[in-house]
C-alpha cells in the first residue's frame, strides 16, 4: 500500500496541480475498533465546489480533518495541495489579537498587513479590522475566518459546517459571499454540511458519505448564482434526502 | 436610622427595576458608594466614642484619633519612610525571584512532557509543606540578614505562579491550537502567539495569589530578627508598649496590600483588554 502523507505532498506540490486538486485512494481510518472511513476514494478537480453530506457520525468531519492534515496516521493514498485553508463551524480567531492580526497570522509575505486588509475588504469587514474578535457578531467573526482562509490563496478550501451556528438571514448572506469568493478565486472547495438545501445552492457536485464510503456522487449542472428552493432542485432534493435515510414525508 | 432604611429601600428598588428608573446611574453609584462606606465609618465612630468615654484603655485599644496622630508623627519624624522602603524592597525582590522561578518552571513543565516529569512531582510534593515552617532552617542556613527573608518570600510566591501557569498552559484551547497548525505556525510561533497569551489570565490569577502570600511571608519574616522594616517597627512598638504604633503598622500593611492588588488589577485591565469583561467597561 502506498502511504503518502501530507508532508510529502508539501515537498511535491506538483503532484497536486495536475488534473486533480485532491486525490484520495483507499483511505481508511478507524478509532479503536470503529471503522469511520473504509477504503474511501475521492477526487476533486481544481476549482470544483463539492458538498459533502452525511448523517452525523458518518465520518464527514473525519474526512475533512484528514484532508486538512489535522488527523494523524491516515492509511491510504492522499494527495492534497500544500496551499489549503480551513473554516470551521466556530471562527477560531485568537481573541487576544485584533481582527487584521488574526488574518495576517502566519502569513509569510512582506506586506502582510495590506494583504489582510484587502482580504477583509473582500468579506466586507474592513471597517472592523482593528476590533477585538470577541466584539464581533457571529456573522462578522465567520467572515473574518473566511478572510483568514482567503488571504492564503488556497488551492483547496475546506469548509466544516461554517454556517451551522449562524441565524438564517446571516447564513443566506454568507452563502452568497462564499459563492462570490469562490467564483472570483476558484479554489477547489469541500463543504461539509448537513443541509441539503445548502449543498444544492452552492455545489457543483454533491457527495453523500455512508458507512465510510461515498455512497452517492451526483453533479448539479445548474448555473450560478442559484436561488434557494428553485424548482429544478425538487428531484435532487428528494434523492439526496432518501440517500441520507430521510423519507419523503418530511 | 430611618433615613438609612429608606436609602436601602431605594437601593433595592433601584436594583430590581434596573436602569430605566430614576435616580440616574451616576447618582445611584454615589448613593451605593455612600452606603458601602457607612458601616466601616460607623465602626470607627463607635470606637472613637467608646475610647473618649473611657470604656477602653489606650493601652489595649487606642482611639482612632490617637492612632492617626502617631501615624502623623511617624511620617514627619521620618521613622516610617526608610522602614516602608525596606519592606517594599524585600517584597519586590522576593516576589521578583519567586515570579521568575515559578514562570520558568511553569513554562518548562507546561510546554514539554519531559519538563513536566522533571519538575512537577517535586513541586507538587514541596508545595504541601507550609513554606513558613522553613524559617528556622533558613536562619540556620543563611543567618539573620536579608537573605532568609527574601528566600522565604520568593519560595512562597513561586508555587501559586507555577501551579496556575502550568494548568493554564495545559488548558489552552485545543481548537485554537488546531487553527494554528492549519496556519502552518511553527512550534515557537504557536507558543508565542497562541499558548502563552492563552495562559496569561491564569498567570495573572497566580500573580495575585503570589502577592498575597508575599505580604504574609514578609510580615512573618520581619517579626523574626529584623532591624528594619514595618515588621521591625511593630515588634519594637510591642517592646515599648506603643499599641498605637502597632496599629499604625497594621494600617500600613493594609494600605500596601490594597495598593498592590490595585496594581495587579490595572495590569489585568491593560493586558487582558481583549476580554469581554474588560471591553464592557
Amino acid at each position: 500500500m502506498n502511504m503518502l502523507t501530507e508532508t510529502e505532498a508539501y515537498t511535491q506540490p506538483a503532484q497536486a496541480s495536475g488534473t486533480h486538486a485532491v486525490e484520495v485512494r483507499g483511505l481508511t481510518r478507524a478509532f479503536g475498533g470503529n471503522v469511520v472511513l473504509d477504503q474511501l476514494d475521492l477526487t476533486i478537480r481544481p476549482g470544483e465546489f463539492v458538498a459533502l453530506l452525511g448523517r452525523s457520525g458518518s465520518g464527514k468531519s473525519t474526512l475533512l480533518r484528514t484532508l486538512a492534515g489535522l488527523d494523524a496516521a491516515p492509511e491510504g493514498t492522499l494527495i492534497v495541495p500544500a496551499a489549503r485553508a480551513v473554516v470551521f463551524q466556530e471562527p477560531r480567531l485568537l481573541p487576544w489579537k485584533r481582527v487584521w492580526r488574526n488574518v495576517a497570522l502566519g502569513l509569510r509575505v512582506p506586506n502582510a498587513r495590506e494583504a489582510a486588509e484587502a482580504a477583509l475588504a473582500e468579506v466586507e469587514l474592513a471597517h472592523r479590522m482593528n476590533a477585538w474578535p470577541l466584539t464581533l457578531s457571529g456573522g462578522e467573526a465567520q467572515r473574518a475566518a473566511l478572510a483568514r482562509a482567503l488571504v492564503r490563496a488556497p488551492e483547496l478550501l475546506l469548509l466544516d459546517e461554517p454556517f451551522a451556528a449562524l441565524d438564517a438571514l446571516t447564513r443566506l448572506r454568507m452563502q452568497g459571499l462564499v459563492t462570490a469568493l469562490w467564483r472570483a478565486h476558484r479554489p477547489a472547495v469541500l463543504l461539509v454540511t448537513h443541509d441539503v438545501d445548502e449543498a444544492l445552492l452552492l455545489a457543483d457536485r454533491v457527495l453523500v458519505l455512508e458507512n465510510g464510503r461515498i455512497a452517492l456522487d451526483i453533479d448539479i449542472p445548474l448555473p450560478h448564482p442559484r436561488r434557494a428552493h428553485a424548482a429544478a432542485f425538487e428531484g435532487l432534493h428528494t434523492r439526496l434526502l432518501r440517500a441520507l435515510g430521510v423519507g419523503e414525508e418530511v | 436610622m430611618a433615613a438609612e432604611g429608606k436609602l436601602a429601600d431605594q437601593m433595592t428598588r433601584g436594583l430590581v427595576s434596573g436602569m430605566a428608573r430614576s435616580p440616574t446611574n451616576g447618582a445611584r453609584r454615589v448613593q451605593r458608594g455612600a452606603l458601602r462606606v457607612m458601616v466601616p465609618l460607623a465602626v470607627i465612630a463607635a470606637w472613637q466614642a467608646a475610647s473618649s468615654a473611657g470604656w477602653m484603655s489606650a493601652q489595649t485599644m487606642p482611639a482612632p484619633s490617637l492612632i492617626a496622630a502617631s501615624f502623623w508623627q511617624l511620617t514627619v519624624t521620618g521613622q516610617l519612610w526608610p522602614n516602608l522602603l525596606t519592606s517594599l524592597w524585600r517584597v519586590t525582590v522576593g516576589l521578583g525571584f519567586g515570579v521568575a522561578i515559578g514562570t520558568l518552571l511553569g513554562v518548562a513543565a507546561g510546554l514539554s512532557k519531559l519538563g513536566e516529569d522533571l519538575v512537577d512531582p517535586s513541586l507538587q510534593m514541596a508545595r504541601t509543606l507550609p513554606h513558613l515552617a522553613l524559617i528556622p532552617l533558613m536562619i540556620l542556613w543563611f543567618g539573620i540578614g536579608e537573605t532568609p527573608k527574601l528566600v522565604i518570600i520568593a519560595l512562597g510566591a513561586t508555587f501559586p505562579i507555577y501551579l496556575n501557569l502550568f494548568s493554564a498552559i495545559r488548558g489552552a484551547d485545543r481548537k485554537l491550537l488546531e487553527a494554528a497548525s492549519i496556519l502552518h505556525l511553527s512550534r515557537a510561533e504557536t507558543v508565542w502567539h497562541v499558548i502563552l497569551p492563552a495562559a496569561l489570565p491564569g498567570f495573572l490569577v497566580g500573580l495575585r495569589q503570589a502577592l498575597g502570600i508575599a505580604w504574609i511571608s514578609l510580615v512573618v519574616a520581619e517579626q523574626i530578627n529584623a532591624s528594619s522594616g514595618i515588621g521591625f517597627l511593630v515588634m519594637n512598638a510591642r517592646d515599648f508598649l506603643q499599641t498605637d504604633v502597632i496599629f499604625d503598622g497594621l494600617l500600613v500593611y493594609a494600605i500596601l496590600g490594597l495598593a498592590t492588588d490595585q496594581l495587579v488589577r490595572s495590569l489585568e485591565r491593560h493586558l487582558l483588554a481583549w476580554r469581554p469583561v474588560s471591553i464592557a467597561k
